[in-house]
């Protein structure tokens, strides 16, 4: 037995270094409730200070962003704001597409980057484990110009101070083809009653934030079950949207988070209905599919997305230039555009080449984004406000999608 | 006439008598660094990934939580989801190691008893290349070819019938063709080293082509199509990629995994749904032991 | 006995052989349609591979050359390959001749330890070297890079160097380096000139198949590889999934293809074992 002894020392050797070494910093405490010094938020974030004046730019800056934010040329050599923001500060970009907002916690959870492009569904998680720190916005001067409605928001600051400069919001849409899909559909339904009559090309988005998708359908199709917000779901609630998307399942053709995929699926045919951005309708259309998106009479999920700056950066200076020059009015207006979004500086409306940008997205329309339920993440502490149940929190959400996804 | 050489012998001779005398230092020397490499890092690596199944995440922060519990597994052994997905990862490993095999066979036994010399160094090189294919490019093309507008569809169009789409039959497609190579060479070096003599023994027995090939060169040659089925079995157990590309809405256990360690940010799970696929392929190496396979990789 | 054509004594019908050729055929096929489509879709104007192709253009190709990433994705790879493949001939040689040359408890062991970085799914693998890299290794210094990658693909690629030089050490056998010593030649000197000869052509072998392993590995890279390294798997990864990028990786891949024939043609000259190398 020599062998398996000495296996056995060595992987216990490396195990004991292991537990020694490795809790550095990770007290965050998520414990909601206490007394003192928690949120509504339902946690304490980790005692950081924001930056206090910008240095020498330290010539590079490493982003995590949303396919579509960070463009620099390559993917339509007439889509690049990138080139002018490394020529005039010497910061050079290098960015990491995610495609989900947990593959975005995680990124930046390695601490090998600096910025980041959050949706109210990782912000939250990235102050609590303290992997993001506050913004100091008086460093970043374009941030005068932003939206009112958009600063100091739950998802973007925590107890007053603030977290992030926001980047822009949107809906998720109902793409459709419209040589297969006719009527043009109005309603969710396609893809969850009705999905049956396109079986086997319907197509979702793969993560399990789309739970709170059939959550929002739900709270026109069942309002019995007393849905106030589909991303504070208790028990019952929760099932109802887990079953509902277990039927969907059984039409689903293929879940998708890479842009990519869902475009030559729309374009081969391989999907006819299902959620999408804007800036894949654009384009799919572009590249002649026949489709269109629509954003259905029951409302949608949406995002509202946050620029946030890493602890560990060691770019900082380069991460607030950044900041500062993705919302200046030209920049934001040229993303906006193309990603097929509402900016956030109300600047950028003047700029954009389509005059009647902001009014199509609703820019400055906060009761229409009274309909859209921002992307946030879920936590056993009701969101809409209700203290006698527990809500399902992320942990479960995640667990469940991988069991719809059977 | 020559001198007595009576100069002290150098530095490299004296190292190399004492190593001549000292076979254990020998072999000590030659162990030390491999085994420092596979026992310390790799093996260590995997415990330390193990130890971590025992803990849990907490689900708001993504911190782990050091309080050794069994949950992990519990929950393994208990979700109706993961033990499907466990099943159709090793349906899927084992059928195709299956299409791979007898794929593999016929061409191994052609290029190492029918074919000439000089055709079979050509056929060996024919076969290596595509291995310098990127495998995600490979993956992607098959994207395209079973696409709804794509090569198959269009191929097919004419008799009527239209190609699996994406999906299961696609992904066991796809990593058949992916791992034939890894049948084919192991295998044809196992026929290569079956002697003539056992094949004309058998013909002048009066054996037909078909009975000496089942009778004679299929159990000779069945540890090395072990061989080979302990890469295409592992290879496909693990794998989470070319189901995603062309696997549609289908996961598999590696989906799992990767969706825990990464999206998910649950180590913990991930590592004990990695705990899986190590028992499987542990006890598979162990089990092929016995057919000598590993003398034949 | 029967004809023999090229030397070789007919032993099985020619009905089985000419169905083993048409399987042979066929084989081929199936292996080499979709590296054709490859091909072609590098010259496709659609940007989404469709079929049939929409119209020939040899603007990707164009595009391709000037495409820095890939040139310098390229060359990290071939950096990382050699690296692992330097590690796995270095550890793979010595415990094969450890195992081919010596009886010891154990033996058995170390072959199946050997095997076990290739036998565990890659993810696996990845997960388990990325998380002892972020609990152990970081704070000693170590940092997600090139060496780590080299590390990772050094696991898995020592058993094929491992096995190739055992197939031939096994083959030789101990009596002409016995009878070497026999005649005074010290360790070093008998190495030199009588076992290195000997499994030079299996070393080689091995290192072209380590270095093919290497090249084109990705789950394993993705997980040890940090942000700063991108191998030519990872390049070809993140711009698969941007629309303008795809179709210079099909001219990528294409090119990859046909310069790869010269090193694996090579190592079949060179090596006399013919068999591909063993796996």
């Amino acid at each position: 037995m020599t062998r398996t002894k000495l296996l056995a020392i060595t992987a216990a050797a490396l195990i004991a270094l292991t537990a020694c070494g490795d809790d550095g910093g990770d007290d965050a405490s998520a414990d909601g409730g206490d007394a003192g010094t928690s949120t509504d938020q339902g946690f304490t974030p980790p005692d950081l200070k924001a930056l206090d004046k910008l240095g020498e730019p330290e010539g590079e800056v490493n982003i995590v962003a949303w396919a579509g934010y960070v463009e620099d040329g390559s993917t339509d050599p007439a889509v690049d704001w990138v080139t002018p923001f490394e020529e005039e500060t010497g910061c050079q970009v290098n960015v990491k597409t995610a495609p989900t907002s947990d593959d975005m916690v995680n990124l930046m959870k390695t601490g090998q980057y600096d910025v980041v492009s959050a949706s109210g569904d990782a912000s939250l998680r990235l102050i609590a484990s303290g992997d993001v720190e506050p913004v100091n916005t008086d460093l970043v001067p374009n941030y005068a110009d932003v939206f009112e409605a958009l600063k100091m928001k739950p998802w973007n600051s925590v107890d007053g101070v603030a977290y992030g400069i926001p980047h822009g919001r949107g809906a998720n849409l109902l793409m459709y083809n419209t040589e297969v899909v006719s009527p043009a559909p109005d309603s969710w339904s396609a893809v969850f009653d009705d999905a049956s009559a396109n079986s086997g090309k319907v197509t979702a988005y793969d993560s399990p934030i789309y739970i709170a998708d059939a959550a929002v359908y739900l709270m026109a199709t069942q309002p019995d079950l007393g849905i106030e917000n589909p991303y504070a779901l208790d028990d019952e609630q929760f099932q109802a949207a887990v079953d509902l998307l277990k039927e969907q399942n059984a039409h689903i053709g293929e879940y998708w988070s890479d842009y990519t995929k869902e475009i030559q699926a729309f374009k081969n045919g391989d999907s006819v209905v299902g959620t999408t951005w804007q800036i894949i309708v654009n384009l799919a259309q572009a590249d002649k599919a026949k489709v269109d998106a629509v954003l259905p009479k029951e409302g949608a999920t949406g995002w509202s997305d946050t620029w946030m700056v890493a602890t560990k950066s060691e770019h900082k200076t380069c991460a607030y230039k950044w900041m500062d020059h993705i919302i200046s009015p030209t920049a934001n207006a040229q993303v906006a555009e193309w990603f097929g979004e509402a900016p956030s500086n109300s600047k950028s409306c003047a700029e954009t080449a389509d005059a009647k940008h902001c009014e199509t997205f609703h820019a400055d329309d906060e009761a229409y984004f009274d309909q859209v339920w921002y992307w946030t993440t879920p936590i056993s502490q009701c969101l809409d406000g209700r203290t006698d149940v527990q809500c399902k929190d992320y942990g479960d959400w995640t667990t469940a999608w991988q069991e719809i996804k059977g | 006439m020559s001198q007595r050489d009576t100069r002290q012998p150098s530095p490299a001779r004296r190292l190399s008598g004492v190593l001549h005398r000292h076979p254990v230092l020998r072999l000590t020397l030659l162990l030390a660094a491999p085994m420092l490499v596979l026992v310390v890092i790799y093996l260590g690596a995997l415990a330390v990934l193990l130890v971590s199944a025992f803990w849990t995440t907490d689900d708001f922060t993504g911190e782990i939580v050091h309080e050794a519990t069994f949950d992990n597994f519990r929950s393994i052994v208990t979700t109706e989801v993961y033990r499907t997905v466990t099943l159709r990862s090793i349906g899927v490993a084992a059928v195709v190691t299956l299409i791979c095999a007898v794929v593999a066979f016929p061409m191994a036994l052609f290029m190492a008893k029918v074919a000439s010399p000089r055709s079979r160094r050509v056929l060996v090189v024919l076969l290596l290349t595509p291995l310098w294919a990127s495998y995600l490019v490979k993956a992607y093309a098959w994207r395209a070819m079973l696409a709804g507008e794509g090569v198959v569809n269009w191929a097919l169009a004419p008799f009527g019938l239209a190609g699996p789409g994406f999906g299961l039959t696609a992904t066991v497609i796809v990593l058949t063709y992916l791992w034939l190579p890894f049948m084919v060479l192991p295998v044809y070096a196992g026929l290569e080293r079956l002697p003539d003599t056992m094949l004309e023994a058998s013909s002048d027995l009066g054996a037909k082509a078909g009975r000496t090939i089942r009778s004679v060169v299929v159990p000779l040659a069945f540890p090395a199509v072990v061989a080979g089925a302990i890469f295409t079995f592992s290879l496909s157990l693990g794998d989470y990629i070319a189901v995603q590309i062309v696997g549609g809405k289908s996961q598999l256990i590696g989906n799992l995994i990767q969706g825990n360690a990464g999206a998910a940010n649950n180590l913990p799970l991930a590592a004990a749904l990695a705990a899986v696929p190590i028992l499987i392929m542990v006890v598979f190496l162990l089990g092929v032991r016995r057919t000598g396979a590993l003398d034949n990789l | 006995m029967g004809n023999e054509s090229e030397g070789r004594p007919v032993i099985l019908s020619r009905g089985a052989r000419t169905a083993l050729a048409a399987v042979m055929a066929l084989g081929l096929a199936f292996v080499y349609v979709p590296l054709l489509v490859v091909l072609i879709s590098s010259f496709n104007t659609d940007r989404t591979f469709g079929w049939p192709p929409s119209g020939f253009t040899v603007d990707w190709w164009q595009r391709a050359w000037h495409n820095e990433g890939a040139r310098e994705a390229l060359l990290t790879s071939v950096k990382a390959g050699l690296g692992a493949t330097a590690i796995a001939l270095v550890l793979g040689s010595m415990a094969a001749f450890a195992v081919a040359r010596y009886q010891f408890f154990g033996r058995e062991v170390v072959s199946i330890l050997v095997v076990l970085p290739i036998a565990l799914p890659g993810i696996v693998t990845g997960i388990a070297l990325s998380n002892a890299i972020t609990t152990s290794l970081e704070p000693l210094g170590v940092e997600f890079g090139l060496f780590t990658v080299i590390v990772g693909h050094a696991t898995f690629c020592v058993v094929l160097v491992f096995n190739n030089v055992l197939a031939r050490l096994r083959r030789t056998g101990g009596s002409l380096e016995e009878a070497s010593m026999d005649l005074g030649a010290g360790v070093f000197t008998t190495f030199r000139h009588v076992t290195f000869p000997a499994v030079r052509s299996a070393l080689v072998a091995g290192a072209l198949l380590a270095f093919a392993l290497s090249f084109d590995e990705i789950i394993v890279t993705t997980f040890t590889a940090g942000a700063s390294v991108q191998t030519l798997p990872l390049w070809i990864f993140s711009n698969l999934a941007r629309p303008n990028q795809a179709p210079i990786v099909n001219v990528v891949a294409a090119v990859l293809i046909l310069l790869s024939v010269v090193p694996v043609w090579l190592s079949q000259r060179i090596s006399s074992d013919t068999a591909g190398g063993r796996l």
